[in-house]
């Protein structure tokens, strides 16, 4: 369907394509196999200036929004979501020091993330602290000029890959969730490591490890905005983040569709190619409409987010929940239209079956974002 | 340092066909792309640019559509471009080409280095880079597969050979042609496609370069494509199978049934 975009939205589409198609699905593969970080890609991803998409074109970006970044990840979707995600998670570990970083902060450190030289992650995940956030351990104690951090970040997208990590700790553990603060901790930092590279089911080729602080000190002046403000920055970070999750889905589910429909129409059973069966018919035709409903939902939330910043929350829960669930759905069924082929992994789709499963999970369960749908929907109708 | 890179717009090889009664290109339908060789040109000029400074210009022979390579050229790091274009141009063959190549190379003006792909994938003759160089007057080397170093106009470069590299110096100014080997072609970026889409190319025709009309197109063409053909399928092949001596036995016995 057409989307009217502007002639600049379609050259961005067109760039990241170009990316997809010659760089990312040759190689996509054997990343997955290897397990093996993107580190080529995410340089020729950089060169074609789209790292700076959403930052401000006085540090060195795009000036883009929302959208923008969203149509870019459609199409790393649509090759790898492993890539996507690494490329993603930069622009995640970015937002707090965009949303609420002071001047001097943002100079510091947005130039180089919009050329792509610095990568960048975030870091709120703990052992004890997944989907209820209040449960977070890691302490941070002003000592003089310096912040002293402990504790462990867990399942860190980007871990001993970005350079800036934006980190949730606690300030003030007597003010419950006011009482957290973000910072930024540099690659460099003392006291600062990584554990080893978690095995995962799927997105094989992005680098998910801890971050360990034991008396990491950093200077006062990484403090991310005012302290006791993180969950603010957190809350405020995700919702803009999460149309960028869901449109993960779409590209996913739009290869896991052109794979199945190019399939259908080459594999013959009884004398036909199989497309001719009602029954796969249907399942093509139920893929398509998913998926082309699931953008067409995103697209609206992000082009809302990037209108409304004080009224983000429930879009952005919404598009998310409904294009990964979606996409769980259609690479499932690709599998099952490409059968015994699909299982194997030969074929793509058994990899876009396995990197569907974390789009439900991550940034945010698909229960929690329900949560979220759900306690607005009790504000609006009172 | 000023390099030029010389670029074609070529029928994309996937999509050409012949027609089997006409023995002519079909190209109704085909795509066209910049000469794949190009690509890896334009980029070691980009990274020479990247690396010692200067400037990157794109230079095109060809119809007025030639334009959509140059463009791309540019969203792929060139700074300038310039399509020579004139219907006087049409039949060039090779020497012809180079000439009208120099004649437009004079009129932009001076240079450091000409890059060129080895060859163009629908002509195949590998005669641009070496002829143009010779027009121009100055130093060649084909089938450069690695460039580096530059300093004080002396380039360190490889060039493949069948049996390994050769490493060379080469003043400049000269001319290179590269193999596929050299890099890997950035896509365009978002900065350069913007570029692309409002830079003005600088079209000059054969009056523009000063070019002698007897020089140029058909008229300028000491060669001539007669017939362009698909070779006749092979006929079957057979497998000798036994000792080195049974097989040249059987081989010989062969050749005699032949005659």
């Amino acid at each position: 369907m057409d989307y009217f975009l502007t002639e600049e939205q379609q050259m961005i589409v067109e760039v990241a394509q170009q990316i997809t198609d010659e760089k990312i699905i040759p190689q996509r593969a054997e990343l997955d196999e290897k397990e093996e970080f993107a580190t080529e890609i995410l340089k020729d991803i950089a060169k074609a200036d789209l790292f700076g998409l959403y930052i401000p074109e006085e540090y060195g970006g795009y000036g883009g929004g929302c959208f923008e970044v969203v149509l870019a990840l459609e199409q790393f979707g649509r090759g790898c979501v492993a890539v996507a995600t690494s490329f993603a998670a930069s622009a995640l570990g970015a937002y707090p020091i965009l949303l609420s970083g002071s001047k001097e902060m943002k100079q510091k450190y947005l130039p180089d993330v919009a050329s792509g030289s610095m990568k960048a992650a975030f870091a709120l995940t703990e052992a004890n602290a997944g989907s209820d956030a209040s449960g977070i351990q890691t302490t941070a104690v002003l000592d003089g000029d310096e912040w002293v951090l402990n504790g462990t970040k867990q399942w860190i997208t980007n871990a001993g890959e970005a350079q800036i990590y934006s980190i949730v700790a606690i300030t003030d553990k007597s003010k419950g969730a006011r009482g957290a603060s973000m910072f930024v901790v540099e690659d460099t930092d003392p006291g600062f490591s990584y554990g080893p590279k978690e095995k995962k089911m799927g997105i094989r080729a992005s680098a998910t490890r801890e971050l360990i602080f034991k008396d990491c000190r950093i200077p006062k002046d990484r403090l991310i905005g005012r302290q006791g403000m993180g969950f603010i920055t957190v809350m405020k970070t995700l919702d803009l983040s999460r149309p960028g999750i869901a449109i993960l889905g779409v590209g996913l589910g739009q290869a896991a569709l052109d794979e199945s429909v190019t399939y259908a129409k080459q594999r013959v059973q009884f004398g036909k190619p199989i497309i001719s069966f009602q029954a796969i018919q249907h399942m093509l035709a139920d893929m398509a409409i998913q998926v082309e409903a699931s953008r067409a939902l995103v697209y609206a939330a992000a082009k809302h987010i990037a209108a409304h910043q004080k009224d983000m929350s429930k879009a952005s829960s919404m598009c998310k929940v409904f294009a990964t669930d979606m996409a769980m759905k259609v690479t499932t069924d690709a599998v099952q239209v490409l059968a015994g082929y699909g299982y194997m992994r030969e074929y793509p789709v058994e990899k876009m079956m396995r990197d569907a499963k974390i789009l439900q999970i991550y940034e945010g369960t698909n229960q929690i974002q329900r949560n979220v749908v759900g306690q607005e929907l009790n504000k609006e109708y009172t | 340092m000023n390099i030029i890179v010389c670029v074609k717009q070529v029928p994309d090889a996937k999509d050409v066909r012949l027609d089997p009664k006409t023995n002519t290109l079909s190209r109704e339908g085909v795509e066209s792309i910049m000469n794949p060789y190009d690509r890896h040109a334009l980029e070691a000029a980009v990274q020479l640019k990247e690396n010692y400074g200067g400037t990157v210009t794109v230079v095109s022979m060809g119809p007025p559509q030639a334009e959509e390579v140059l463009r791309e050229a540019v969203s792929c790091g060139a700074d300038e471009a310039v399509l020579v274009s004139d219907r006087a141009f049409a039949g060039a063959d090779t020497w012809a080409t180079t000439y009208t190549l120099m004649k437009a190379i004079k009129k932009i003006g001076t240079f450091d280095l000409i890059i060129c792909g080895k060859q163009a994938i629908d002509g195949d003759t590998a005669q641009v880079g070496p002829g143009l160089a010779h027009r121009l007057n100055i130093p060649f080397v084909t089938c450069i597969r690695n460039i580096t170093n530059c300093e004080d106009s002396l380039l360190k470069a490889e060039r493949l050979m069948d049996d390994g590299y050769d490493v060379l110096e080469i003043q400049l100014p000269a001319l290179l042609t590269v193999v596929k080997d050299i890099n890997e072609p950035r896509v365009p970026s978002l900065k350069g496609k913007m570029k692309a889409k409002k830079i003005s190319i600088t079209s000059m025709s054969a009056e523009d370069i000063g070019a002698n009309p007897e020089q140029i197109g058909l008229n300028g063409s000491t060669t001539q494509v007669v017939r362009v053909f698909s070779p006749e399928p092979r006929g079957e092949k057979t497998m000798l199978t036994g000792s080195v001596a049974e097989q040249v036995e059987q081989l010989i016995e062969k050749l005699e049934a032949i005659q």
